[in-house]
């Protein structure tokens, strides 16, 4: 079947979703930006929409609120994370769910901080809330839980961010400083111009509060204020080398289990299965009848989160 | 902190060669244990410390009273050998604390676990020698090895890594310990992600 999408937040996410969703048979009737919007109940054109936004910083001519009060079924929300009130992601996903349509989030923040408040709105709604691709990218870590039953994973653990993944391998692998190696990931796209959501865990963090979240099932619920939180640029290259003579090194780790949710710089063995190298992800289950469970691929990037958007969009069907 | 090599009686040693066995606590059967005790250098003090042990049913065994060592608080440590049922040795040792004897380590084996951990930030300004002290001090944690490395002498961040030997169970504490005395020297702790011996 195929399913109408309005796609707000037009980043390399949003932009991927639009690309790719004909590949899944969907047609994108609306795109918004902060700034403008374009609504086309036959579906907008990508390309002419994409150069416009080049050309002029607009997707067209409307207004953002156009696009929520376009024809679609499922409103896709992939603009970027904010802390503390989740805004303004947060009045997008109730101003669908208010229309009883679904939503599909890839930003952490409505997720995160404010859980209770969107399955509340969830539950006054015909809609459904959908976000696989706030944890992981491309990885399907929520619908692997849902799947297995939240109630048989007691622990999930790893490596949720690239950027700081990327970073802390590298140190070891070259023995170099922390800001050389973050000068190079800049270069390299890999790392944002202002780092700190990465490297200061915050990012991770969202991650593992949304796991937390999903994981307690109702009977708990968590925001970043709950997590325990230590980044990696303190860490000096000298720790690197001494956790390699002992045959280990140091990943920014994260843990949701029974005890709340911690990310901080781990020592880990070299070969354990949760070290990653690159901009790698992995989430490590706790199963109650069935050991570990891993889970790993590309956690970040347009294309990869969109097929996460993409997913979701069609479990709607 | 101990350099002298006393051999621990390991009665289940040979539950570990084989696999295929389920693991067993035990039971009823006596162990030895080991109990590393901190006295005060005063008349009667090693016999107050020995009194709980022998009320509480442990039989002793040995005692190692190490006279021409202090300790670093300038204590004279005591190592003792107890013989008891597993169940009753937690009971002896809550004894000796009750009796104000300060217990440094006790155990069935004198080390359960090791732990390794690195220590980053400026180590060597911030006294090194009591952070280790401090470490061991607070906790039943002994240091089974160091290594430094502050490649840019004592002027940017250094690290430390510390293997530390504990007593089963113990490895929360002994991080919480750290963890403590790292915050009130600025120090950054990175800990292993599996808090057991590998």
């Amino acid at each position: 079947m195929s399913l109408r999408l309005a796609v707000v937040g037009v980043g390399a996410v949003g932009r991927s979703v639009v690309e790719l969703a004909p590949d899944y048979g969907h047609v994108v009737t609306a795109v918004a930006d902060s700034r403008s919007s374009a609504v086309d109940p036959d579906g907008i054109d990508a390309d002419a929409t994409f150069e416009r936004k080049e050309r002029e910083g607009v997707v067209g001519s409307g207004d953002p609120a156009d696009a929520l009060a376009a024809e679609y079924d499922v409103l896709v929300e992939a603009t970027p994370t904010t802390l503390g009130d989740a805004e303004p992601g947060f009045s997008h996903v109730r101003a669908a769910l208010e229309r009883d349509r679904h939503v599909v989030l890839a930003n952490k923040g409505p997720v995160a901080e404010r859980y209770a408040d969107l399955r509340a709105l969830e539950a006054e709604s015909d809609g459904t809330v959908q976000f696989e691709a706030a944890v992981g990218g491309a990885i399907p870590i929520l619908s692997t839980i849902a799947d297995f039953g939240p109630n048989q994973i007691t622990a999930a653990r790893g490596v949720l961010n690239g950027t700081a993944n990327f970073i802390l391998s590298r140190m070891a692998a070259e023995g170099l400083g922390y800001e050389h190696v973050l000068a190079e990931a800049q270069d390299l796209g890999v790392a944002e111009a202002d780092p700190a959501f990465d490297v200061d865990g915050t990012d991770a963090a969202l991650k593992f509060v949304i796991l937390a979240n999903v994981l307690s099932d109702g009977a708990a619920v968590y925001s970043l204020d709950d997590a325990k939180v230590e980044g990696i640029r303190s860490i000096p290259a000298s720790a690197l080398d001494l956790a390699a003579e002992d045959g280990r090194t140091v990943r920014l780790i994260g843990e949701a289990t029974a005890d709340g949710v911690r990310v901080g710089p781990r020592l880990v063995p070299q070969h354990d299965a949760l070290t990653v190298t690159g901009t790698r992800n992995i989430v490590q289950f706790e199963t109650v009848h069935a050991g570990q469970l891993h889970l790993s691929g590309r956690g970040a990037g347009g294309p990869e989160t969109a097929t996460a958007i993409l997913s979701d969009v069609s479990r709607l069907e | 902190m101990s350099d002298e090599a006393v051999s621990t009686p390991d009665a289940d040693a040979d539950t570990d060669t084989d696999v295929t066995d389920p693991e067993t606590d035990g039971g009823e059967r006596p162990q030895t244990h080991t109990i590393r005790l901190e006295l005060v250098d005063k008349p009667g003090e090693l016999l107050s410390a020995l009194r709980p042990i022998a009320e509480n049913g442990g039989n002793l065994l040995s005692i190692f009273h190490e006279r021409g060592n202090l300790t670093p608080r300038g204590h004279i440590p005591v190592e003792v050998d107890v013989e008891c049922p597993p169940d009753r040795f937690e009971t002896i040792v809550q004894a000796l604390r009750d009796e104000g004897v300060n217990v440094i380590q006790a155990g069935a084996e004198r080390y359960g676990e090791e732990l390794t951990l690195l220590l980053v930030g400026d180590i060597v300004d911030t006294d090194l020698s009591d952070t280790l002290r401090r470490i061991e001090s607070s906790t039943d944690a002994t240091l089974a090895d160091l290594s430094l490395s502050a490649p840019d002498g004592r002027g940017s961040a250094s690290s430390a890594r510390l293997r530390l030997a504990t007593r089963t169970g113990r490895t929360d504490q002994v991080f919480d310990h750290v963890r403590a005395i790292a915050d009130e020297k600025e120090l950054n702790v990175i800990e292993p992600l599996v808090e057991v011996a590998e």
